[in-house]
C-alpha cells in the first residue's frame, strides 16, 4: 500500500485542486459545506459529483441530477468486474474496498487484467480520497476566493494522463481494436446522449473479442 | 431534508451500488474463459472512451479546445516514457498555456 501511495504522489495535489474546485462549485449551486464534503466522502467520483451539482444549481430537478450522476458512474460496474477477484475477506470488507474503485486507482494499478496491482490500487485510492476529501472542505472554505480553476488545465491533465495509462494497455492487436471501437462508439453518441452514456456504451468495443477463443 | 441532501443521499448509495458489482456481487465467482477474455478488454476500451470525452467532449457537443494541447503534449511525454506525474505536468502547462494565449 505505501507503493500505491508512492504511485499516486505526483497526482494527489492535482485531485486536491480539483476536490476544491468541486467545492467552491458545490457551495455556489446552494449546497451546504457540510453537504458538500458528504458528497465528496461518500460518493467519491469527481464527475458525476460536478453534474449533480450543476443540474441543481441551474435549476433542475433532483431526479434529473440524481440521474445524470449515476448514469456517469455507471462505469464503475464493469469496472469493478474487471478487478473483483483482486479483493479479499467477506462481503463488508469487499464493499468498503470497493468504494475506492475511481478511474485513478483502478487505471494506475494496471486496469484490470492479469498485472493488476491491489497494493497500488489500494494506496492510490487511499490517497486521492483524502485528497479530494481535504480539497473539498478546503474549497468550501475558499468560496468565491477562487472561482476559475480551469485555468490550471487540469482537464486537459488528466486527459493525458488516460491517454497514458491507455498506452500501457495495448499490448495486443485486440486491445488495440477494443480501444478505437471505445473511442469510436464514445465519439458518435457524444452529442446525443447524455454525459456518462458514451462510456458504458463504449463497453460494446469489447465485442471485437468475441468469437476468438 | 433539502434537495441538496436528497441528492447527496440518492447519488451516494447508487454508487456505492454501483462500486459493488464486481467486488461483492461478482466476488471470486470462476468466469468462462471467454467472458474473462472480454473483461480484460473493458480496459482499453474504457480508457479510450474517456479519453476521448475528456479531451472533447463539453456536455453534449464535441468541442477543440485548449485541451487538445494538454493531451497532445501530455502524450507525447508519455511516447517518450516520460514518468506519469511528468505527463501530467507537462498535460496541465500546455492546456493552461494555450488556453491563457487563446
Amino acid at each position: 500500500m505505501g507503493r500505491g501511495l508512492r504511485v499516486a504522489a505526483p497526482f494527489l495535489p492535482a485531485a486536491f485542486v480539483l476536490g476544491a474546485s468541486f467545492g467552491v462549485l458545490a457551495l455556489a449551486s446552494g449546497f451546504s459545506t457540510s453537504a458538500s464534503i458528504v458528497m465528496s466522502a461518500t460518493t467519491f467520483a469527481g464527475s458525476a459529483q460536478v453534474a449533480t451539482v450543476s443540474v441543481l444549481g441551474a435549476g433542475g430537478g433532483i431526479a434529473a441530477a440524481v440521474v445524470a450522476a449515476l448514469l456517469l458512474n455507471a462505469r464503475y460496474a464493469p469496472i469493478g468486474m474487471t478487478i473483483a477477484r483482486t479483493f479479499r475477506g467477506g462481503g463488508p470488507r469487499r464493499f468498503v474496498e470497493g468504494q475506492l474503485v475511481v478511474d485513478e486507482s483502478w487505471a494506475l494499478a494496471g486496469g484490470g487484467g492479469e498485472r493488476f496491482d491491489r497494493g497500488i490500487f489500494l494506496g492510490v485510492g487511499i490517497g486521492l480520497w483524502f485528497a479530494w476529501v481535504g480539497g473539498t472542505a478546503v474549497g468550501t472554505a475558499l468560496g468565491g476566493v477562487v472561482d476559475d480553476t480551469s485555468a490550471f488545465g487540469l482537464d486537459g491533465a488528466f486527459a493525458a494522463l488516460f491517454l497514458a495509462l491507455l498506452l500501457t494497455q495495448l499490448r495486443s492487436r485486440l486491445a488495440v481494436t477494443a480501444a478505437l471501437s471505445g473511442a469510436a462508439i464514445a465519439a458518435v453518441l457524444v452529442p446525443f446522449t447524455p454525459p456518462g452514456v458514451p462510456i458504458i456504451a463504449a463497453v460494446a468495443g469489447v465485442l471485437v473479442g468475441v468469437r476468438r477463443p | 431534508m433539502s434537495s441538496a441532501w436528497v441528492a447527496v443521499v440518492a447519488v451516494g448509495a447508487g454508487t456505492a451500488l454501483l462500486k459493488a458489482v464486481g467486488p461483492v456481487g461478482l466476488a471470486t465467482r470462476e468466469l468462462p474463459p471467454r467472458v474473462s477474455g472480454l473483461l480484460a478488454l473493458v480496459g482499453p476500451a474504457i480508457l479510450a472512451a474517456l479519453v476521448v470525452t475528456m479531451t472533447f467532449s463539453h456536455d453534449r457537443s464535441l468541442d477543440l479546445d485548449a485541451r487538445i494541447a494538454g493531451v497532445a503534449a501530455g502524450g507525447a511525454a508519455a511516447v517518450l516514457r516520460a514518468p506519469l506525474g511528468v505527463v501530467v505536468l507537462v498535460g496541465a502547462l500546455a492546456t493552461a498555456g494555450v488556453r491563457l494565449i487563446g
